[in-house]
Parts: structure tokens; C-alpha cells; sequence
């Protein structure tokens, strides 16, 4: 029971927290590199990035283990930050 | 989720997962959700219903030009120095001028907004009783009455479990077109929720899902700020950029008179072909005064938050800026936003949103009962704390699905008996919702055996009573108001009379149910295709097969959404609640 709990407890977090960190990744992300104007991107990021949301915490319930699941989320979360500071050092640069 | 080897969630089957999910997605929030989707199915009526709960208030709507006249007149003579002005002419469904203006030095903790409604025909501010009126279930709908900005976040959160619901309940959702055809009421018991909960939820679906995705698109600058931070320095510019026409311009600190408005709102008529829908001066007197006139919301789908707009100089009346096309993205997040606001539907199409809402509502409010019916059927007699989860849920379910009802029809009943002129009435308006939503809980755990029948009796002699007290208090009452074609205040009062017929029905069901609790009990498999259409008998034979291993091997922690081809005979004595909870005033 407890195991079942906790493992309720990891994805919940999972779709609620991880899920948030990766629409906030998707629409920094979005809002950088689409080929948009500026106010025009960062709309069309913001939208997006709820059907990105809802689309993570299917993900995390729909895998088959809480390391599947987290994995899920985290990794394309760091690799759509890491896409938006890459826009970012190359503006800088 | 007291199974015998619990599995946790995506441990089985796609479908099953998601059912999970969709069980408690939905449960979670749903109260507050119930809540939402019936105050926000009546804002959609919000003029109306402010015009039925001042009832004193009689007047007929003057051409744009001419109102912009007059509350030109009042505001230079009442708010002259004023740091904004807000005009909103009269419409066809408000017929008063609405004004708004922003005193130089408000008091400490106060924004110093002033509020006043003019009598188009005299220019004078009407008076009449204090109170809300739709405005309070507007605001209710997505703040919770709830301090700024966490009501607005807790309805966000509410409608981003309502649309992980919706998508997990999609996908649980097989053979969506054949159930569409399927509702066996007389089967009773989970399976008519069942049937009821997925009949109202795939006629609506379009719907329900557009007005969940875009309440969060609405707040999303405040949801999401990443998006914006990511580009701008803080999201006031980007709002800047984004909504120009509420841009605050500055002032240049010089007197300067202010031109006329009036034939400003003229060429700007003439210039959309389309109605007025506000003005707003800001720094009126000053030589650095702007007169910004958007273009009303009522004239497009894509016009939400960002209708059309002209920008005039205060003091020389020249044209310094206007907007009529938008970007693509621009108008795709228009229309989205347009359409959850829904002020563009006219009459027809606004009942419809109306009735396609309370779906909704009905939606959310089977789901909450299907949840109970579920449970009970798997639980084990004598575990005591299933039983306590029941009883909880069932409490919240009967004292929020009939006590909000009962809290709306207070509202209106308050609004007609508190004496029209008791100050901070507007206050008690209020205060009468949460009594009577606070009572109803109350109630649903004190009596919990007759909770159902009663709670949906008092909401349905209330919604009755609202008609009778408009008819005792005021003079247009439906003998007045049906011969004069008096469609706001006669609609109103049809509505909740429609309403409350609905609600005594179900009253008297759940009064049956509780005389014949075993009635559900067993009924053989074969009686399983009562279905209305032979498409869906054809369907039939395939799909049960395909629900069974579903129910096989450890169903036990997930809820399958599907009706389980066999109904164990045990549901004995609960208290069967009636179908499709639902229903509102206008």
C-alpha cells in the first residue's frame, strides 16, 4: 500500500511540477525560435505550451514506471531549456 | 484503490491508466468546477440578469454618438480632473451608459475607481438598488470570490485538472459515436450514470473542450510567464505591445481642453462599419489627453481582447494611431479568447452556449455521482474506511450539486426581499450564496439518508419561489411582462421556473429511489443491448468482448470507465440518485 501511495505521490508530482517546467521550457523555448514576430512568438508559445502541459501529464500516467514517467518530462524539458539559452548565447555572442 | 495488489498508474493498459486518471482529475476539483461551470453558464447572461435584479431601472438605449454626448457632459462636469475616463455606450442588451473614472489621489490601499450608470434619456446617474447582479457570478466564475490573484489561480488549476480530465476521459473513450446513441435509464445505478455522464460529456465535447483550453489561454500572461520573460524584460511590455488600445498614455502636465468626443465616435462608426464599444480618455484636460475608441466585441467572433481600435489626440482631435488587421496569431488567440467570452452570440446562439454550458455542468456534476456508483458497487461491506470516503464524497457531492443551485436562487431571492435601500445590501447578496451553499453542506452530512431528496426539493421550491417573490415585490412580473414582450425580465423568470421543474423532478426521483433501494439490484447480462440504435447493436457484440479483459485481471485499482459486462448484485440499500443533476436560471 505504501508503495502504491508513494508511487501515486512521484507521478502526481511528476505531471503537476515536472509538467510545469516543461510547458515554462517549451514556450521560453518557442517564444525564442519561432520564426514570428516578437509579441506574435511569445503568443503562439503561450498557447502551446498548455497543450504541451496536458500533453506531460498524459505521459506520466500513460508510461509504464515513475522512471519512464520522469524521464518523460525531464528530459525534453532540459533539452527545450537548453535550446532556448542556446538562443540566448547566440544573441548575446 | 483498496485493491488486493494495487498497481500503480500506467502499470496496466493505456486505457485503464487513463481511466484512473480521469477518475481523479475529475474528483478533485470537481466541486469547484460544478461551481464554475454553472456561474460561468450564467454569465453568459450577465447583462440580463442585472437588468432583472434592478428592476426599477427602466429605460431605453440612445445611439452611441449621442451617449458618448452626454457622458461627455456628465464626466467634465463631475470628474473633470480625473486621470481616465472609461465610456461605455448603450447596447442592446444594457440600455444604460456605463462610466468609470480614476480619481487623481485615491486613498491609501484603494485603486480610486468610480463606477456610475447614467440615464441616457436625462444624463443623470440612476439610482437604484445596490447590488452585483450578473457581475457577481462573472467574477465568481474565475475568482472564486477568492483575494486577487489566488481565486484566479486556484480556477486555473481547477480548469487544468478539468482538461487532463477530458483529454484522459477522450482517450478512455472507445467506441465514443456508438455511446453517444446508448442511455438506459431504466437499467439505474452506475449504468445509467454512465450512460448519462457520457451522453452529456460527447454532445458537448467540442464545446467543453474549447472553454477549457481557452480560460487558461485567458490568464496565460499571468499562468505561463516564461514565455513572455523569456523575451521581454517584464510582461507589462508585452502586454503593452500586445493590447495597445488600453495603453496608459502619459500626460504633459499643460491644461489643454479636451475636443469633443462625439464626432470622433462618428468617423470611427464610419470607418469599421460596426458599433462603439468603449472609449477611454486618458488624462482628459491635459495637452498630453489620447481618446482610444474600440471597436465593440459584440461585432466579432476574433474581437475577445483585441477588437479594432483608434487612437485620438485629447487636444487637437488629430488620428495618431489605429489598428484594424492583426497578425494570424494574434487573431487565432483572439478568436479563442472570443469564443469562451462568447459576447459575440446573439440571442439564439447565446441560448445555446447557455444550454451547452449547463451540459457542462450536467457533465461534471454525473461524473461527481459516477464516482460514488462506481465505488459503491466494488466496495466491500464493512470496511470502514471506504465507507468514510463514500459518505464524504457523496456529502460534498449532494450538498454542492444542490446547495450552489440553491445558493443562485438565493441570490436572486435576496436581491428581491433585502429592502432596497439597507446599505451594503449588495454585501448580503453575496453572504446569501455562501449560506446557502455552507447550509446545504451541512445539511448533506447531518441528515446523509435523506440529504439527496431534500437539498434538491429546497433548490427546486427555491428556484420556484424566485418567479412568485419578483411578482409580490415588483410590478414586472410575468402577468406584466409576457403581454408587454418583456423578454429579459419574462425569460428570467420562465427560466427559473423551467429550472425548478427540472429540479423537482429530481427531488421526487431520488425520493422513489430511496422507497426502492434494491430495484438496481442484478439484472441479467442479456438485457444489456436495451440500446437505441441497431448501429450500436451491431457495435455491441464487438465492444463487450473488448471491455472484459479490462475488468479481468486487476481492475481493482483503476475505475473502468466502461460498463463492465456483468453488475455484481450488490448495491442493497443506497440511497440511488436520480438522473442528470442539471439545470439553471438564465
Amino acid at each position: 500500500m505504501m508503495r502504491y501511495r508513494f508511487a501515486v505521490l512521484s507521478r502526481a508530482t511528476a505531471a503537476i511540477l515536472g509538467g510545469y517546467a516543461l510547458a515554462s521550457a517549451a514556450a521560453a523555448c518557442l517564444a525564442v525560435w519561432l520564426p514570428l514576430g516578437r509579441a506574435d512568438a511569445v503568443t503562439a508559445a503561450q498557447m502551446l505550451s498548455f497543450v504541451v502541459y496536458a500533453c506531460g501529464v498524459i505521459w506520466v500516467f500513460a508510461t509504464r514506471n515513475a522512471w519512464r514517467a520522469w524521464a518523460g518530462i525531464l528530459g525534453p524539458a532540459a533539452l527545450l531549456g537548453g535550446l532556448f539559452l542556446a538562443h540566448r548565447l547566440a544573441a548575446a555572442a | 484503490m483498496k485493491a488486493a495488489q494495487p498497481k500503480a498508474p500506467g502499470e496496466e493498459g493505456l486505457r485503464q491508466s487513463m481511466s484512473w486518471l480521469h477518475t481523479w482529475a475529475g474528483l478533485i476539483f470537481g466541486w469547484v468546477l460544478f461551481a464554475m461551470f454553472l456561474t460561468g453558464s450564467l454569465a453568459f447572461f450577465r447583462p440580463e440578469i442585472t437588468r432583472w435584479m434592478q428592476p426599477e431601472i427602466q429605460v431605453q438605449p440612445v445611439p452611441a454618438v449621442q451617449a458618448v454626448e452626454t457622458a461627455q457632459r456628465y464626466l467634465a462636469g463631475h470628474a473633470p480632473d480625473a486621470r481616465r475616463w472609461f465610456i461605455t455606450p448603450p447596447s442592446d442588451r444594457e440600455p444604460l451608459i456605463q462610466l468609470l473614472y480614476q480619481t487623481p489621489k485615491p486613498k491609501p490601499g484603494e485603486r480610486g475607481f468610480v463606477r456610475v450608470k447614467l440615464d441616457p434619456a436625462t444624463g443623470q446617474a440612476v439610482t437604484a438598488r445596490q447590488t452585483r447582479g450578473g457581475d457577481f457570478f462573472y467574477r465568481f466564475h474565475f475568482e472564486l470570490e477568492t483575494a486577487f490573484p489566488w481565486g484566479r489561480w486556484l480556477a486555473s488549476i481547477a480548469g487544468m485538472f478539468m482538461l487532463v480530465a477530458i483529454i484522459s476521459g477522450i482517450i478512455t473513450h472507445k467506441k465514443i459515436f456508438a455511446d453517444f446513441f446508448t442511455f438506459r435509464p431504466k437499467k439505474g445505478g452506475q449504468r445509467a450514470w454512465m450512460d448519462g455522464h457520457n451522453v452529456l460529456s460527447v454532445l458537448g465535447l467540442p464545446f467543453h473542450l474549447m472553454i477549457t483550453f481557452s480560460g487558461l489561454v485567458l490568464f496565460m500572461v499571468m499562468l505561463m510567464p516564461a514565455g513572455i520573460l523569456a523575451v521581454y524584460d517584464t510582461p507589462r511590455d508585452y502586454t503593452n505591445e500586445v493590447f495597445k488600445s488600453s495603453r496608459v498614455t502619459p500626460p504633459q502636465n499643460r491644461p489643454a481642453p479636451l475636443v469633443a468626443i462625439a464626432p470622433l465616435v462618428e468617423q470611427a462608426q464610419q470607418h469599421w462599419q460596426g458599433r462603439l464599444g468603449r472609449v477611454t480618455v486618458n488624462n482628459p484636460g491635459d495637452a498630453g489627453a489620447t481618446i482610444t475608441l474600440v471597436r465593440s466585441v459584440s461585432d466579432g467572433v476574433s474581437y475577445g481582447l483585441l477588437a479594432p481600435y483608434m487612437r485620438f489626440d485629447g487636444a487637437t482631435g488629430a488620428l495618431q494611431e489605429a489598428q484594424d488587421e492583426r497578425s494570424a496569431t494574434a487573431a487565432t488567440a483572439g478568436v479563442i479568447t472570443g469564443l469562451h467570452l462568447g459576447l459575440f452570440a446573439e440571442p439564439v446562439l447565446r441560448w445555446l452556449y447557455f444550454l451547452v454550458s449547463l451540459a457542462g455542468t450536467a457533465m461534471v456534476a454525473t461524473g461527481l455521482v459516477l464516482w460514488i456508483a462506481k465505488r459503491r458497487q466494488k466496495a466491500r461491506p464493512g470496511d470502514a474506511r471506504e465507507a468514510f470516503s463514500l459518505r464524504l464524497v457523496d456529502g460534498l457531492n449532494a450538498g454542492t450539486i444542490a446547495g450552489v443551485v440553491f445558493g443562485v436562487a438565493a441570490v436572486f431571492l435576496a436581491n428581491r426581499l433585502l429592502p432596497a435601500d439597507m446599505p451594503g445590501r449588495q454585501v448580503w447578496e453575496v453572504r446569501a450564496f455562501f449560506l446557502a451553499w455552507g447550509g446545504s453542506l451541512v445539511y448533506a452530512f447531518l441528515f446523509p439518508r435523506r440529504k439527496w431528496r431534500d437539498l434538491l426539493a429546497v433548490a427546486a421550491a427555491a428556484l420556484a419561489l424566485v418567479p412568485v417573490v419578483n411578482a409580490l415585490t415588483t410590478n414586472r412580473h410575468l402577468g406584466v411582462s409576457l403581454p408587454q414582450g418583456d423578454w429579459v425580465m419574462a425569460g428570467f423568470d420562465l427560466t427559473c421556473l423551467a429550472s425548478a421543474l427540472v429540479f423537482g423532478w429530481m427531488a421526487r426521483r431520488a425520493a422513489m429511489a430511496r422507497q426502492a433501494p434494491a430495484r438496481t439490484a442484478g439484472k441479467p447480462r442479456a438485457a444489456r443491448s436495451e440500446t437505441v440504435k441497431a448501429a450500436v447493436a451491431a457495435a455491441a457484440p464487438a465492444a463487450t468482448p473488448a471491455a472484459t479483459p479490462a475488468a479481468t485481471p486487476a481492475a481493482s485499482s483503476t475505475a473502468a470507465v466502461f460498463p463492465v459486462p456483468h453488475e455484481p448484485a450488490v448495491p442493497a440499500a443506497r440511497p440511488q440518485t436520480p438522473l442528470e443533476p442539471r439545470g439553471e436560471t438564465p
